[in-house]
């Protein structure tokens, strides 16, 4: 999506109502070809980097990477997208730590004598941080008070199980973010992709092996069925795929909160709206044993973002796909189908986030319920956006929000602080990240020459 | 474009041909004929006969007194559906005519439609019966927080920002408006704050959006996120800690004299407490400034075709950012729907997606302010509807009812019914 947004900077670019692009249609699809082009080249010259180029890693960077090296390394770091990323992180943590402390009873009660003794606020802030920051290292990274060397790594486990299915559903929605669709609904596909999965798992009785693939296929089928409506509905009438989305959403928890009221889906005997467990043939089986909930979800979740990775830039569909997000219009003229593109996308999109589910109800939870979804459809939007669509970046991503989440029962525990702090400094850090020239006027760094293209 | 328009968008898009092809579309009465049929078949013809459905009209404190309608179950579906069937058919009729039809016909049909559900859903149940002064009571309530949120949508839309933030303007403002009404001791104080609350939220996504060109989705999702986590995180510590910050007030009923005494009317419009009254007014307003006035020229100019407005001295962002701020303290008092109007303390995710809901109906609505005003209503209805019918006991599972507005969005900005056109520059950043 962002890669669109950049798009629209250049001159005869313009996305806008087709009225308006008419004159200079020609202009932008000469424009877009050269750029592509100019990707294309940089690309293959530079096969073993993946990684973007540039805080996008745009055509425009691409371009721009040809610029003279004379600038000092240092300049080239302080430039760089990724200390903007770390910055942001920063950031927000920092106004987090103002909100835990003003949250905090014991700064609040040495506050009110802070003239008589303002040491005590201060020692009482330091404590508040020190707490709340050591319970989110205890329990996203290394629990330094356990007794076993297992029990000092499980927090590190626990932050990849959560990380795994913000790794499958991101990874889908970078797709459709480079391919200019903005697909809010990964929460709907997930739910819909994990009901298919999981009446797979606890109806049918398959042998072993057979029974968890079909499974897996079940919940990929639930989700890119999901992500083919909204796709085709833009194909073929034009419907803003954010509200499609949007609306899915709802529409598919409405309809597995009515399918967990029918017989079939429900525990022998009960009336709850929870389903019986998956059987054991049809979960992932542990990474590392028993003592741990990591699962070969994550090691499917890896190989998914390889072959997304494949895909968008060393296939042919993959490079259509990116041109139909860079340009429509172009794209179409250089004979790309980019109907085909649209509902290509949400379906790829749509399993991926179904393959989501499946890590939760063949993984971690092995039921579903209605809050089998939770927020990481909403997560994995974040996720996708401070990965910057690409697989490594989304992993990377994955894994930092993973571990907030981890974090969220040490912190409850140890400082006594609501889980919500996590949302608060996820949306700080994809909201800084989202406005590199914000970071760079607080943090005083200098601005890249391309910056006015990339701050879209 | 067979459906009627709502409102007569501004000026074609530039660049737009005036002479538009002139294609024969029916989808419309297409869309309108299935959903007749349906009716006919499900309510019509599965309503057993020689069963009753009683309507209740007036309650007990009314002025004037109406007696009950008891009219046969049966024979009220198949004559409702069927003039719903009639009404497809015109349609259709029209649209072979290259012309359109106006905004009665779905008004109409959807309360033949709607008549002949509740004849069906009422049939046979001797203890029960429908009480429409009550249904169309708590219709009109539970739209409260849609239309202010679609109209917020409307502001912000019509100037180019694509506001997905409603949501979290609702829940800043319902939250504000407990803190500072229980702080106050004071319902009324929630009314002030709570666009205040809303108001940030969307200067926030204004400055996102004009100054540092973030895409506005983006920048939407990610506002609502941060709503949610602050007021949740400020719920489980300050609020909890303190009791007393957090306290159910509510606005007393004002009951507007003589016009409160008129039959069904009376009561639905005429005894609600303030807030609802600054809807009536708000969405008068709108629809007049939007349309009518000079402002709202240069405000619809702005979402259109922003160069054209920036050449003949509109200030772009200027007028953009300001609409958003204008729009989120709407959506903002639209929040305080949620505690101080009905008398609820704040609670954790409260607003419960009602503010995407708010930005369907602005889309039904075609963003104007008279068209959320309708498609709110509709939302507020089919939520009414689903607690009604919950009471007598229906065979329709509540989960579908609660599916209705979003299956009718879907419908909607697909084109099956009607066009609908956003503002042109929606979305788009304005650079110079």
């Amino acid at each position: 999506m962002s890669d669109r947004k950049k798009k629209s900077g250049k001159p005869g670019g313009t996305p806008g109502p087709e009225g308006v692009d008419a004159p200079d249609a020609g202009e932008a699809h000469e424009d877009s070809a050269s750029a592509s082009a100019s990707r294309t080249d940089a690309s293959a010259v530079d096969s073993t980097a993946p990684e973007p180029e540039g805080a996008g890693g745009n055509a425009e960077s691409a371009a721009v990477e040809e610029a003279p090296k004379s600038q000092t390394v240092l300049r080239e770091i302080l430039e760089s997208s990724t200390l903007v990323v770390i910055m942001a992180i920063v950031a927000s943590l920092a106004i987090g730590g103002i909100l835990i402390v003003f949250a905090d009873e014991q700064v609040r009660e040495a506050a009110t004598y802070f003239f008589a003794r303002p040491g005590d606020t201060f020692s009482a802030m330091g404590d508040a941080l020190g707490s709340a920051y050591s319970a989110i290292f205890q329990g996203a990274v290394l629990n330094f008070n356990a007794d076993t060397f297992a029990g000092m790594i499980r927090p590190f486990t626990q932050t990849l199980t959560m990380a795994t299915p913000l790794i499958f559903a991101g990874l889908g929605l970078g797709i459709g973010f480079r391919a200019g669709l903005f697909n809010i609904g990964a929460q709907g596909q997930l739910l819909i992709g994990a009901t298919l999965g999981a009446y797979v798992g606890f109806a049918w009785h398959l042998p072993w092996g057979i029974h968890l693939i079909v499974a897996i296929l079940g919940c990929a089928l639930g989700g890119a069925i999901w992500g083919f409506i909204p796709g085709f509905l833009k194909a073929r009438t034009g419907a803003h795929e954010v509200i499609v989305t949007i609306m899915l959403n709802y529409i598919a928890l409405n309809l597995v909160a009515w399918l967990l009221t029918l017989e079939a889906f429900q525990r022998e005997g009960s009336d709850n709206p929870i389903t019986p467990i998956v059987d054991e043939t049809a979960q992932y089986p542990l990474l590392l044993g028993s003592g741990f909930n990591l699962h070969w979800g994550f090691v499917l979740a890896l190989a998914c973002a390889w072959g997304v990775w494949w895909l968008m830039e060393r296939s042919t569909l993959g490079f259509e796909l990116r041109a139909v997000g860079a340009n429509p219009h172009a794209a179409r003229t250089a004979g790309m189908n980019v109907s085909k593109g649209y509902i290509l996308v949400m379906v790829i999109a749509g399993a991926l986030a179904g393959l989501a589910g499946s890590a939760q109800v063949l993984g971690t939870e092995k039921v579903l319920t209605t809050a089998t979804a939770g927020s990481l459809g909403f997560d994995a939007i974040t996720v996708a956006l401070l990965g910057r669509s690409r697989p490594v970046g989304t992993i990377m991503a994955a894994i930092l929000f993973g571990g907030l989440r981890a974090a969220g029962p040490t912190l409850q525990v140890q400082a006594g602080l609501p889980v919500d702090i996590v949302f608060v400094i996820q949306a700080l850090i994809v909201l800084f990240i989202a406005a590199p020239p914000l970071v760079r006027s607080i943090f005083r760094l200098p601005a890249p020459a391309h910056e006015k293209e990339v701050a879209a | 474009m067979s459906a009627p328009v709502v409102d007569a968008p501004v000026a074609q898009g530039p660049g737009a041909s005036p002479a538009a092809p002139r294609t024969k579309s029916w989808k419309a009465s297409i869309g309108l004929g299935v959903t007749a049929l349906v009716s006919l078949l499900v309510f019509g013809l599965t309503t057993p006969s020689g069963v009753q459905t009683t309507f209740t009209i007036a309650t007990s404190s009314d002025f004037v007194h109406l007696p009950s309608l008891t009219v046969p179950a049966k024979a009220a579906a198949v004559t409702l559906s069927l003039i719903a069937l009639a009404l497809a058919g015109y349609v259709a009729f029209r649209a072979n005519q290259y012309r359109k039809v106006g905004i009665w016909l779905p008004i109409v049909f959807g309360m033949a439609v709607m008549g002949a559900l509740l004849a069906w859903a009422g049939a046979d149940r001797s203890g029960t019966t429908i009480q429409l002064t009550g249904l169309l009571t708590s219709s009109l309530f539970l739209a409260v927080p849609l239309v202010f949120g679609s109209l917020a949508g409307t502001l912000c839309e019509r100037s180019g920002i694509i506001n997905i933030a409603i949501e979290g303007q609702l829940l800043a403002g319902a939250f504000l408006a407990a803190l500072l009404a229980s702080m106050m001791g004071n319902a009324y104080v929630g009314l002030i704050a709570a666009p205040i609350a809303g108001g940030l939220v969307g200067w926030l996504l204004a400055v996102f959006a004009t100054k540092y060109w973030v895409n506005q989705i983006v920048v939407g999702v990610v506002l609502n996120l941060l709503v949610l986590g602050l007021t949740s995180f400020f719920f489980s510590t300050l609020m909890s800690d303190n009791p007393s910050l957090n306290q159910p007030l509510g606005l007393p009923r004002v009951d507007i004299p003589l016009l409160s005494s008129i039959p069904v009317i009376g009561p639905v419009l005429f005894k609600q407490n303030l807030l609802v009254y600054i809807m009536y007014a708000a969405v008068i307003i709108l629809q007049i400034m939007l349309f009518k006035s000079r402002w709202g020229l240069r405000v619809r100019s702005v979402g259109e075709h922003p160069k054209a407005a920036d050449t003949v001295g509109i200030k772009v962002n200027r007028t953009r950012v300001r609409n958003t701020v204008l729009g989120g303290a709407i959506a903002g008092l639209g929040g305080a729907f949620f505690t101080v109007a009905s008398g609820l303390a704040f609670g954790k995710e409260m607003t419960a997606g009602k503010g995407y809901i708010a930005l369907a109906a602005m889309i039904l609505g075609r963003w104007s302010p008279k068209g959320a005003l309708a498609a709110a209503l509709l939302f507020g209805f089919a939520d009414a509807l689903r607690v009604q019918l919950g009471i007598i006991g229906s065979d329709i599972p509540s989960q579908f009812l609660a599916m209705t507005p979003y299956l009718a969005t879907i419908f909607a900005v697909a084109g099956l019914v009607g066009h609908s056109r956003p503002p042109a520059a929606e979305g788009t950043p304005y650079k110079k």
